[in-house]
This record gives C-alpha cells, structure tokens and sequence, in this order.
C-alpha cells in the first residue's frame, strides 16, 4: 500500500511539473499582457507532433526535442508578432473568439499532416527498462521526466526571481504601465516571454509524448488543467503555477490511484466502482472551488 | 460663510481612528474626522497624504485596517459599497467614471432608478422602463441643474471635460444621498468650469452634505464652512477656514507655499 | 454600444424572418426537401442556446466560457428521467430548466467573485468538471450518452412528427425572443447593460451588483438547459458531446458572428454557422481552416459580428 502511494506520489510529482512548463508560460501571458490565449495548448500539441517528427527523421529523441522545442518557440513569436499583439488592447471576448479559431486551425492543420490517428513516439531505448528506487521498480522515464521537471522549473525560478530579465517579467505581471514608464520594452519583452513560453510547451509535449498518446485535441484538455493551476496559484505568479502545479499533479494522480479503494471500505464496491472515478476526476475542480471561496485571487496574486 | 457652523450641529459622519496600510506604508494612520450636518466640509492637504485613500475607505471600495466609522446612527464597517448607498453616502470620482457610452440621459435615470426607497429594486423584467416617466421626469430636471439639459442625447463620451466633471457630480447627487463624498470634482477644469463647478457646488448647499477633496485653495475657501487639514494619513487640525489659515502648525505642515 | 433597442428596421426583419420561419415546413414540402425539417429544428434549438448565452455575455457582460454544461445538462435530465418512466414534457422539461437553472446559481455564486481572465477560466474548469463527473457515470452511459427512446409527450401535439416539434420550437424559440427583446427594455435589463458598460460605477450608485450579474447568469442557465431539453429530443442522445468544452466556444462563435447584445444576433449566428457547417462538410474534411479563418477575420475586422456589417445589428460605435 505505502509502496503503492509512493509510486503514485511520484506519478503525481511528474504530472505536476510537466504541467507546471505549460502554467509557467501561460500565467505570465495573462499577467503581463491580461490576455486570455486558449492556443497554447495548441503549441503543446504542436511540440509533441515536431518531436515525433524530427525524432524519426533523426533517429535521435534529444535532436527530436530540441529541434521542437526550438521551431515551436519560432512558432509562437511568429503567432504573437502576427496576431496576438492586435488583440492585447481588445476585450477579453475578443481573445477568446480569436484564440479559439486559432486551435481550430492548429488542429487541422495537424490533421492534415499527420492524419487525424494518433502520431507514435517511443521512450527512448535506454530509458525503456525501470530502476529500483527503495523497495520497487520505477520507469526510468519517467524519472528523467521529474528531473528535467525540476531542473527547468528550478532553473525558471532562479531566472525570474535573480536575474535583471526576470525583474522585468515580474514588474511587468504586476503593474504593465509602470513597467512602460520606466522605459522597458513591454512588447520585445513580451514576445520573448510568449516565444520562451512556447519552447516550455514543446519540451512538456515532448516529454509526455510517449507516455500519453500525441493526437489531436491533446493540447486542449492539458490546457484546461493548466487554468485550473493558473486560478489556484494566482495570475501572473510563477512561485503561484509551481504549488498549483504540484497540488493539481498530487491531486489528481493520488485521487484516481486511491479513491475508489477507500470508498469501498465503506461503500457497496459496485458503488464505489461506479463512484470512485467520478469522484476522482472531479478532485481538482473541488480543489478549484475551495481555493477560490478562500482566496478569489489564487494563492500568491502577483497584482495587488 | 462661518456663522453657518456651530457646535451644537449634528454629527452626520463620524470617523474615529481608521488606518489603512498598503505593505509598510501607511496611507491613514489613526485619521479622525467629524462631519456636521449641512455643512460643506473640505478635506486638504498634500499629494499623499491619504484624502482619497479616504474617499475609497469611506465609499466602501476599500477595507480598512482599523478604526470606526459611524453614519447617521449606523455602522458603516463591513458594509459593502452598495449599502452605504442606500443608507444615503454618495461619491464622485476623481477619474471621471461615467458610462461613457450611454447617452448622457440614460446615465442620470439609471442612477436615479436605482434608488430602491423610492421605486422598489430594479429586479423587474417585463414592463418596459420607458413608462417609468417620474424616474425620466426626475432625470430631466437634475440634468437642467447641472446645466446638461441641451445635452441629454449626446453620448457621455462626447461631452467635453468640464461638462464629464458635471455629470459625474450629477450621478452622485442623483441618489439622493444625505453626504456626498466629492473626490477633486474641478480636476483638470480651466478657469471657466472650475467657476461653474463652484457655482453648483454653492447651489447644492444646504440640500446636501459635501465632503470636498479639492487642491483648488481659492474654491476650498470660497466654498467651505469648515477645513480639515490631512497630512502623513493623519487630520492634523479640523475648524473654520480663517483658523485653519492662521494655524501655525498648517501653514508649516502645508500652506506655507500656497497661500 | 449604448442600451439595446429595438429600432423599426429591426422589428420588421424579425417579423419577415418570423413569417418565413413558420411558412418553411410547407415551402421545404413543395419542393420535395421535407427532411430539412428536422435540421431547422436543430437549427432554432442552437438558435435558442446561443441566444440564452447573448444574455449572459452580449446584455450581462459576463464572459461565461462554459455554457455548454447547462446546455447539455438539460439534455441528460430528459433523458436520465425518460429511463425512470417519466415521459411528459410537462415534467421533463420544467426539471431539465431547473436543474440547469441550480447548476448556473452554484457555479455564479463561485465565479462571479472573480472577473477578467480568472472568470472565463474558472466557467471554462467547472464546466469541465461537469464534463468529467458525467462521462465518468456509467450509469449514464459514459463516453456512449444516454439514448431517449421516444421524444417527450407534449399533451395534445405529436413530437414524433417532425413538422409538429418543429412548431413547437419555433414557438418556444419566438417566446423567448419576445420576452429578452422585453427584458432588455425592462429596469433589469437596463441594469445588466449598464454593469456590462461600467461595474465599479452601478457598485457606487447603489446597485447590488454581484445579485443582479447573478440573476442574470442563472436565467442564461436555464434558457439553455431548455434548449438541451429540447435538443435531445430532436436528435434521441443525451451526448456528452453537448457538454464539451468545444461546445461551449461554438455557442460563443455564433453569437460574435451574429453580434453580441442584440436579440437576434443568437439566431442569425446559429443559423449562419450551421447553414455554413452543412455546406463546407460536403466540400472538404478540412472546412474547420475555413472557419478558423473567417472567425479571425471577423473578430479582428467586423467586431459586431455580420449583422452589425450589414447594418443590422447594434449601432457603430
């Protein structure tokens, strides 16, 4: 049981912080720019598919990764550059509208290219076998996943909260019009964070590629989870996306492993068969609501 | 004007003590402040020194931190926005915040339809408004005083800015309200509609209570019975203006340049 | 954009669409097309989705990114309470308003405490949620939906006969129409669109807003679990489709094509949208590009969706 919670710990831990490189980029676009931008799931689609592709073409996964994740951050200032920045002083309905036309481009374009089944990647060969951590047998992928999680998110927070660029990320994701006054770049600076934002994206659709299927519409239901951790952990906060990373990761992860088996320590187990998943897939979103009851502005609102 | 004040005047508001702090900084620091009934009471002081952080506590858009504050008989601590509204504390907004738009007219009768004593609540969804004429009737004749009533179909947006600073005053005056909190109501005004600005603030005298926050000295002491002077989110001094003008520690703290 | 009225232009344009709306039965039976009856019913069911959505986002100002949930939940009452016996439109469909009606107060209680971008994601998460908990019920049928039997009876009338529930909607459909063409001229409805226009200012003249966006949203929930009620009667699946995600932006696209805050615009961009999605499915697979793209144009180019482009919707600014 203690082995099992642990394995599922750990799974938990991976989601988390594979979701934190989507938050990441994305609570900083509604914090600087207080834009709504539904396609990024749409580059995280697009990382994965890139991977797969640059992967098989190259016959290396580390080649396949960083050429994606450098053709999508392409990808995404080119999006910013072209469209976003006309929509940064409309409405939010506006963003909304435009966004969502985005992903409905994005995902035929993808159908187009690489049919509407899902695209294969394959843990790489010397990854594929587990490793014995303690008493039980791990996947050694996704270790690498956590590691590079938190080697990332680590080296995230240390940019933004140590160095002069982060400064101004973060005086922009809190007060945009003093940032401007003080006669910094908003818009080069914007682009560079939507284009960093982007390469996150790839590298988390890569990483959890051969894990989960690369199809279309994957970017969609990871971008849902991504506001679910954004509304918890506050607008505009990196420290914010890395806790409501964990706790949605955590959440989750544990939820879907244990819930059923505890219900029906007290329930019919045809109940708590039918009961438990439901109840697990709606954990986060209780999770959601009782933060917002507490706290309307997530845990660590960057705007006071 | 001063022989309008006397010590045994009501008490409309009465605010005892409040803070406020933003992270270290104190925007009020246990203020005090006591306002009469039918009085025009002005609020001075330096850029900082906490009169609209006030304005805000006083309204409801801000919490405070400590402190009481008393309006006719009622608590207003913990009361949202809305209620005090009703209880009769009206304000305007230093920023002009109309409905920029909507026809000048349909900003005066939604202010004026949502006095809920005198037309119910506005949670009625099938007769059409436009038979609501003494709501219309009202809005007509506040526009015709504050010298709008060529105006009523213009859009708000189109009006010029002396005329915005108007019907600003207008939609707070338009709840009928026992006090109104007047936040700088001649910025940005030329000389022409600050005067006209003076000249209604003069008209409303006596129907209405007014808390003036202004920078404008020579209107301050045209207009007001009494001045409290706010310096660091304290009142320093509160009394008639030829005392206040005379007041040593005012004239070091403040006017000293001014006047 | 000032308060929506109904200006002459208007009112005879909807009284013309009207009058070809009821005639098209008899007009699709001359020229020997009658199974276009049935998508026309689709159409005003979409038509009365978007427009109770306009309510909430075009008069209420409240960008709800999850109207899908009620939309579809609606759809899964009738169903759900058809596999316990209960048949009757007199029943079903006031509890499929209802319950759609409760979900919008649950859901409006939480989210409207928040605005901006906070609000549509948290709309967008719990109509997810809603989402999840029902595909994860088997009772309910899981990914498969829920299949209604027969339509609902409905007194007198005969559903089963296409024509007959065709009628029906168009006439629940030109209610609804009156009446929000009644509510927005109302005290309300002036209530509503000002907060839309300026929130923080009806806050200081006294408005209790969070109680009026509130009624607002929940009237907007039930007018679309009335159109779910409605829809799974047309089609015979409670689909978890209806309470996707997708769902809900389509809801959305149409009211911006047809135009935000005017009373028609639901039905001109339900019945655009579709008309178009019948059309373009026949010429490519691939038609969403086309979509995509037109939708981009629209939003960046023609703000007032094509009714404002052709005069018909709300005035210019």
């Amino acid at each position: 049981m203690t082995q099992l919670i642990l394995e599922q710990a750990l799974n938990g831990l991976q989601f988390g912080l594979m979701l934190f490189l989507l938050a990441a980029g994305l609570t900083l676009v509604f914090g600087i720019m207080d834009m709504i931008n539904l396609a990024h799931g749409s580059l995280y689609m697009a990382g994965a598919y890139l991977t797969a592709a640059a992967t098989q073409a190259s016959g290396s996964f580390m080649v396949g990764i960083a050429t994606a994740m450098l053709a999508t951050a392409v990808l995404g200032a080119l999006v910013e550059v072209t469209l976003l920045r006309r929509l940064y002083a409309r409405n939010h309905l506006a963003q909304v509208l435009a966004t969502f036309a985005l992903i409905l481009i994005a995902n035929e374009v993808v159908r187009m290219i690489w049919g509407a089944q899902p695209v294969l990647l394959n843990t790489p060969e010397e990854l594929a076998g587990p490793v014995r951590i303690g008493g039980f047998l791990y996947p050694a992928y996704r270790l690498l996943i956590i590691a590079v999680g938190a080697l990332v998110a680590g080296l995230l927070y240390l940019l933004v909260s140590r160095t002069r660029v982060g400064m101004w990320v973060r005086a922009g994701a809190s007060n945009r019009e003093m940032t401007e006054a003080l006669g910094i770049n908003v818009r080069l600076l914007f682009t560079a964070v939507f284009a960093a934002g982007a390469a996150l994206c790839a590298l988390a659709g890569a990483m959890l590629g051969p894990l989960l299927a690369v199809q279309v519409g994957m970017g969609e239901s990871i971008l849902i989870l991504a506001f679910v951790v954004i509304v918890i952990g506050g607008i505009g906060s990196i420290r914010g996306a890395l806790v409501g990373s964990l706790l949605v990761g955590l959440v989750d992860t544990l939820g879907r492993a244990a819930l059923p088996s505890l219900l029906r320590t007290f329930l019919s187990s045809e109940i708590a068969s039918n009961l438990g998943p439901a109840l697990a897939s709606v954990l986060i979103y209780v999770l959601m609501a009782s933060i917002l009851v507490w706290r309307p502005e997530g845990l660590f609102p960057a705007r006071s | 004007m001063s022989e309008r004040t006397n010590d045994s005047a009501a008490t409309l508001l009465e605010v005892r003590a409040v803070s406020k702090h933003f992270g270290g900084i104190y925007a009020l620091n246990a203020a005090s402040l006591a306002i009469r009934a039918d009085e025009v009471h002005a609020l001075i002081g330096p850029n900082g020194a906490g009169k609209t952080t006030l304005i805000h506590a006083l309204s409801g858009a801000l919490a405070l931190d400590a402190g009481q504050v008393v309006f006719a008989g009622d608590d207003l601590i913990g009361r949202p926005m809305h209620e005090r509204v009703a209880l009769g504390l009206a304000r305007s907004y230093q920023i002009t915040n109309v409905f920029s738009r909507l026809s000048v007219l349909d900003n005066v009768t939604i202010a004026v339809q949502g006095r809920v004593r005198d037309w119910g609540s506005s949670f009625s969804f099938w007769k059409p408004f436009a038979l609501d004429s003494a709501i219309i009737d009202e809005a007509h004749a506040l526009l015709a005083e504050v010298s709008l009533g060529d105006f009523a179909m213009r859009r708000a947006a189109q009006l010029s800015h002396g005329q915005q600073r108007c019907l600003e005053v207008a939609l707070a005056l338009a709840t009928r309200p026992k006090l109104v909190l007047l936040d700088e109501p001649m910025a940005g005004m030329g000389p022409d509609e600050s005067a006209r600005m003076v000249d209604l603030i003069e008209s409303l005298r006596g129907s209405v209570t007014m808390l003036l926050v202004e920078h404008d000295m020579d209107a301050v002491f045209r207009l007001a019975d009494r001045i409290s002077v706010m310096v660091a989110g304290r009142v320093i001094a509160s009394d008639e203006p030829d005392v206040i003008r005379a007041d040593p520690e005012v004239r070091r703290a403040y006017l000293g340049d001014e006047i | 954009m000032g308060f929506y009225t109904t200006s002459t232009p208007r009112r005879i344009a909807a009284i013309a669409l009207l009058a070809v709306l009821v005639g098209l039965p008899w007009m699709l039976q001359a020229i020997d097309q009658s199974f276009y009856v049935s998508l026309a019913s689709r159409m005003l069911i979409f038509a009365l989705a978007a427009t109770s959505l306009n309510l909430v986002i075009g008069f209420g100002g409240m960008v709800s990114f999850g109207h899908a949930a009620y939309f579809g939940i609606g759809a899964y009452c009738v169903a759900i309470l058809a596999e316990g016996g209960i048949v009757s439109a007199a029943y079903a469909w006031p509890v499929a308003i209802a319950v759609a009606a409760l979900l919008a107060l649950f859901i409006g209680i939480l989210s409207l405490r928040t605005r901006g971008v906070y609000f549509i994601m948290i709309t967008l998460a719990f109509a997810q949620m809603v989402f999840y908990l029902v595909v994860s019920l088997k009772t309910w049928g899981g990914d498969d939906g829920l299949s209604l039997g027969h339509r609902s009876s409905f007194g007198a009338f005969d559903l089963k006969d296409d024509t007959t529930f065709y009628f029906v909607v168009l006439a629940l459909l030109a209610f609804v129409l009156m009446a929000l063409d009644r509510v927005a001229h109302s005290r309300f409805g002036r209530v509503i669109q000002s907060i839309r226009e300026n929130e923080t200012r009806m806050e200081a003249l006294g408005y209790p807003v969070f109680s009026y966006k509130l009624v607002c949203f929940v009237i907007g929930g039930a007018l679309a679990g009335l159109a779910g009620a409605l829809l799974v009667n047309q089609t015979g699946l409670a689909s978890p489709n209806l309470l996707h995600w997708m769902q809900s932006g389509t809801l959305m696209v149409m009211i911006v094509i047809g135009g935000v805050g005017s009373v028609m615009g639901g039905v001109v961009g339900a019945v655009l949208l579709m008309s178009c999605e019948e059309a373009f499915v026949e010429i490519s697979p691939h038609w969403q590009i086309g979509l995509g793209l037109v939708l981009l144009a629209v939003v960046l180019w023609a703000p007032l969706g094509i009714a404002g482009l052709v005069g018909w919707g709300r005035e210019r600014e």
